[in-house]
């Protein structure tokens, strides 16, 4: 039997120790000792914390145009068409292409099996089933609790739906389509600053605390007289009436001094619950960099530690004013060029998407923390749901991570899967963000192969 | 002389069985036997918690937050509820409102008007007033009254929060927002007991039959005197059922019970993120889409419950309502006022007429930009015939259909020349010929008759009902049969949360009723709301309920 020390033994050893086929089910939480030590530390001198975020675009890229295929996995991704805007952040991101999702002989259920299949790691058997939890909230429940927020969810589109985090079919999340409602749960009332000088715990937070603990009795007896399968969706409620408990005890704690955390200005009452709706590009970008603006500020602020922001969903019914196609029908009905293969409007759309990530990171790297910036203490995946979305193909599914994580990987590679599991991808992002697991996905996703190229 | 008399006796006989044949057939046959579901834990939706709100304190608090939808299932959000949980996401909204909410109902004049006292001062505690606040409001966020011990764990929350608060509308404030976010109260939790008088039976528990009804009918929680009929026992009775069951159907809330239903069969919570383009069609703005669904749901509610007409007219029916931004996309006059309804009838040669011939329906089974003939398809086969259209191929190719070289102008046409594809050919032909039956309505639901300069050919036929034209279409729709076994159907799934299945007697018997009540709908929902099925309840899976183990089961 192999044991591990965690303190003597350098994290590449202990994942390339997995590689070797131990048995041993390795947990592989980042401890101190494992982190760099270049201005990763706050000013009370506790490590920085990582953050986890994903941001999601539906529809792919058009092969070809926006990232050059390279043979072997190396530094230097070479980002071009659809992906320019890329281009100013290629050190800080590591681009995973050529990794597939193998159905294993179930329905490619468009543009939904492709996101159920590299989040959830197993091949949903119907139409918009969830078979298992998202890995964001595997994340979310290894880092998530000793914020006020575990997780934020916004999506752009003005539709809640449009979220891909889920721990079933049946408890998805949903997106938070406000930016004023947004600012609110932020920096609103509930909001601690933490470079105030003096903290005194609200009276009003401990007697909700003790409120909830008053009753947990007898929300225990109410599941006594419940069947087993209404059991399970109670237990859904009662793990979130915990996250809620622990939410407030974050709220009764005095934060640690940060430096990097400023209130911003609010986006007014535009954002109110019900007037943002649309897929309208502009309406679309412009809810998108508000909302960049102000969790940037959240996460910089620790208020969470894991974040999913959409910013088209996986159909893309995003569109031009005036224009009777969206998106979506154009990569189905526009006529794609005859020797390139390229559907102008369709890659339009593409672009645009990947400017609105290129100023998603604008935004993070905007914030100063410690000796670099935040996006230094942040690994953001982000992904889409098909590669070339006329056909609906899911092999090639372009992957990416953008910020260094607190040190924990490279960048600047282009990571060459040569036709393995796109999982491979979700379960290198889990292990860096400490989740206990060793293999991860079902059937022809299930793997054990960390992406160790990136790591430090 | 025998044989006559034998002939007269046989006669009589005969006579006697055919008036016996003729009653039996008037009342119907008797209920088929059902075996029942185990009883059901479902969270309220966001609808039923905005209408117990508005019952319990006022319809002047303002419900601010959004709740997360349950997943649709079996064509319905109702039966998703059966499996809906709470995210920690939504449980930060339940609480975010709840708060809300609170400081609405412990506010000036709210506070006057829901609590039995006068707030003489800051302190001391009040516990009389305290308790009653809580046992009163309780009793309708719970729908069942509370016992001793429930009123005084809240009332001890209430007390400790004043004191540390320094005020009693402060402490009275954290008990009531943390009864809004208890699962008895967003969770409808029934409840099974012996059956008194056969050992070994179950029942659903009286209030939870109070629910059940109360959702089925009002889409919210039981009122003052179905409780206090179901705290008397009397909904176990058949007659006592029946007054409750007449008294809410008589009430003016079966509106909001008919329009939650028929909201949900037609998927108007699409409504929410309906959007067209503004600069193709410009008239069509934030007014004309919630317009457009209240028009459907106005005609509705007046069909079915006003006029109590057979549901298959609402699909020929050319009474509706209108108002001024309707009129402007109806090209149609409306002289009241801005938010004005006012009845309004499609002149008879007009090709308007049934619901499907709406904006509501229309413009929200089109895209932004344009029609679509088949997602109108596919919505008239699943949720007016409840009939499943597979999912296109993931590999088809639609670029013919937008071929800017192509010599087709239509619809029609563009959709041709696609379903030549085998691939795509066997759902275009169940989709297509519905949707091209209303290519005279654009994407926004406009009336027109040409596209692209060349006239849009809308004949075709539903299921073998050939028609030549919109107005063809809707008799066609009338006379399919599925529809009134859809509606049968969904009603009582959405009535029961669970989907019988097609062999089950039950649905054949409910069927047959539909039609011998002509099609009226309120006798469909009084059918349902009176039936032995609609409460039958089987046992739990094991390790289950006190009352099952007493049962014996």
């Amino acid at each position: 039997m192999a044991f591990y020390h965690a303190k003597s033994t350098h994290r590449r050893a202990v994942l390339r120790g997995m590689l070797a086929g131990s048995a041993v089910t390795v947990a592989l939480p980042f401890l101190d000792s494992m982190l760099n030590n270049s201005g990763t530390a706050l000013a009370a001198g506790k490590p920085l914390p990582v953050r986890f975020g994903t941001w999601f675009w539906g529809l792919g890229h058009t092969p070809g145009y926006a990232v050059s295929d390279k043979a072997t996995t190396g530094p230097g991704i070479t980002f071009s068409g659809e992906c320019e805007a890329l281009k100013r952040h290629a050190g800080i991101i590591n681009y995973f292409g050529k990794f597939n999702l193998p159905l294993d002989g179930r329905s490619n259920y468009p543009h939904t099996s492709g996101w159920v299949a590299s989040r959830t790691g197993v091949v949903p058997d119907k139409n918009n089933d969830v078979p298992a939890a998202t890995f964001d909230l595997l994340i979310a429940d290894e880092v998530g609790n000793q914020t006020r927020l575990k997780t934020i969810d916004l999506t752009c589109t003005g539709n809640p739906d449009h979220m891909y985090s889920a721990r079933s079919t049946h408890t998805k999340t949903a997106g938070e389509i406000s930016p004023a409602v947004l600012y609110q749960r932020l920096f609103g009332a509930d909001f601690v600053d933490p470079n105030k000088a003096d903290f005194k715990p609200d009276p009003r937070i401990m007697a909700r605390k003790s409120a909830l603990s008053a009753v947990a009795e007898e929300r225990k007896k109410l599941m006594q007289v419940v069947g087993a399968s209404d059991r399970i969706q109670l237990d859904g409620y009662f793990t979130s009436i915990r996250e809620l408990e622990n939410q407030l005890d974050v709220q009764l704690q005095k934060p640690e001094p940060n430096k990097a955390c400023t209130v911003p200005p609010s986006p007014g009452d535009k954002g109110v619950v019900g007037a943002v709706t649309g897929v309208e590009i502009g309406r679309v970008e412009a809810t998108h960099d508000t909302f960049a603006r102000l969790l940037a500020m959240a996460v910089a602020c620790n208020q969470t530690h894991v974040f999913n922001v959409v910013f088209s969903d996986s159909f893309s019914g995003l569109r031009r004013q005036g224009e009777t196609l969206t998106h979506h029908s154009l990569s189905h009905e526009e006529r794609a060029d005859a020797k390139t293969g390229l559907q102008p409007q369709t890659s339009w759309f593409n672009m645009r998407s990947m400017e609105a990530l290129a100023r998603f990171i604008d935004a993070f790297s905007a914030i100063r923390e410690g000796d670099g910036t935040l996006l230094d203490n942040v690994l953001l995946l982000a992904a889409s749901e098909t590669s070339l979305a006329r056909t609906h193909s899911i092999d090639g599914v372009p992957f990416m991570t953008v910020g260094r994580a607190g040190g924990r990987i490279k960048t600047g590679l282009h990571v060459v899967g040569n036709g393995d599991p796109a999982t491979r991808v979700g379960l290198t992002a889990m292990q860096i963000m400490g989740v206990s697991v060793e293999s991860w996905g079902a059937g022809s996703l299930k793997t054990s192969k960390t992406i160790t190229d990136i790591l430090t | 002389m025998t044989q006559p008399v034998a002939k007269l006796r046989f006669a009589f006989f005969v006579t006697v069985l055919m008036a016996a044949a003729m009653t039996l057939s008037a009342c119907g046959p008797g209920e088929p036997k059902t075996s029942g579901a185990p009883p059901d834990v479902r969270r309220l939706t966001e609808e039923q918690y905005r209408n117990i709100i508005a019952d319990v304190f006022g319809s002047a608090v303002v419900v601010s937050g959004r709740f997360d939808m349950p997943v649709r299932t079996e064509g319905l959000l109702a039966v998703g509820a059966r499996e809906a949980t709470v995210t920690a996401g939504g449980m930060r909204q339940f609480d975010e409102t709840a708060r809300a909410l609170a400081t609405q109902v412990l506010s000036e004049p709210l506070l006057n008007f829901l609590l039995p006292c006068a707030l003489s001062n800051q302190m001391p505690f009040d516990e009389v007033c305290a308790s009653s606040f809580i046992g009163q409001v309780g009793r309708l966020l719970f729908r069942r009254p509370l016992t001793d011990e429930e009123i005084g764990v809240r009332v001890a929350i209430a007390r400790q929060a004043s004191e540390s608060l320094g005020r009693f509308e402060d402490g009275l404030h954290i008990a009531l927002s943390n009864m809004l976010v208890d699962p008895q109260f967003l969770f409808v939790t029934e409840r099974i007991e012996p059956d008194a008088k056969v050992p070994g039976q179950l029942l659903l528990e009286s209030y939870s039959i109070a629910s059940r009804l109360s959702f089925l009918l009002w889409n919210s929680g039981p009122d003052d005197a179905l409780l206090a009929a179901a705290q008397a026992g009397v909904l176990h009775d058949k007659n006592g059922l029946e007054a409750q069951v007449e008294r809410m159907l008589a009430s003016p809330r079966l509106e909001t019970g008919v329009r939650a239903f028929f909201g949900d069969m037609l998927k108007f919570s699409d409504f929410k993120f309906l959007e067209k383009d503004t600069e193709i069609y410009p008239v069509f703005g934030a007014a004309a889409v919630k317009d457009a669904r209240e028009q459907t749901l106005r005609t509705i509610a007046y069909h079915v419950i006003d006029e109590d007409a057979d549901y298959r007219d609402l699909f020929t029916t050319r009474k509706t309502f209108m108002t001024r931004a309707l009129g402007q996309i109806y090209r149609v006059q409306v002289t009241a006022p801005n938010g004005v309804w006012v009845p309004f009838e499609f002149p008879a040669d007009e090709f308007r007429g049934g619901i499907q011939s709406h904006l509501g329906f229309l413009a929200l089974h089109s895209h932004p930009g344009r029609s679509s003939p088949t997602l109108r398809g596919k919505a008239i086969r699943n949720t007016l015939l409840c009939q499943e259209v597979p999912d296109p191929p993931p590999d088809v190719d639609f670029t013919g259909f937008n071929n800017p070289d192509s010599p087709s102008k239509t619809a029609r046409q563009r959709l041709d020349a696609h379903s030549t594809s085998p691939a795509c050919a066997g759902c275009h032909r169940i989709t297509d010929p519905i949707g091209l039956a209303l290519e005279n309505f654009d994407g926004a639901g406009q009336f027109r008759t040409a596209e692209n300069g060349e006239v849009i050919d809308v004949s075709g036929d539903l299921d073998g009902i050939a028609f030549n034209d919109a107005s063809g279409f809707g008799p066609a729709l009338r006379a399919n049969p599925a529809i009134n076994s859809c509606l049968v159907d969904r009603l009582y799934a959405y009535a029961s949360g669970h989907k019988l299945g097609p062999k089950d007697a039950f649905v054949g018997y409910l069927e047959e009723r539909f039609a011998a009540d002509g099609y009226r709908v309120k006798s469909l929902f009084k059918r349902i709301a009176t039936s032995e099925a609609f409460y039958a309840v089987s046992a739990v899976s094991p390790a289950t309920s006190a009352a099952a183990a007493a049962a014996g089961q």
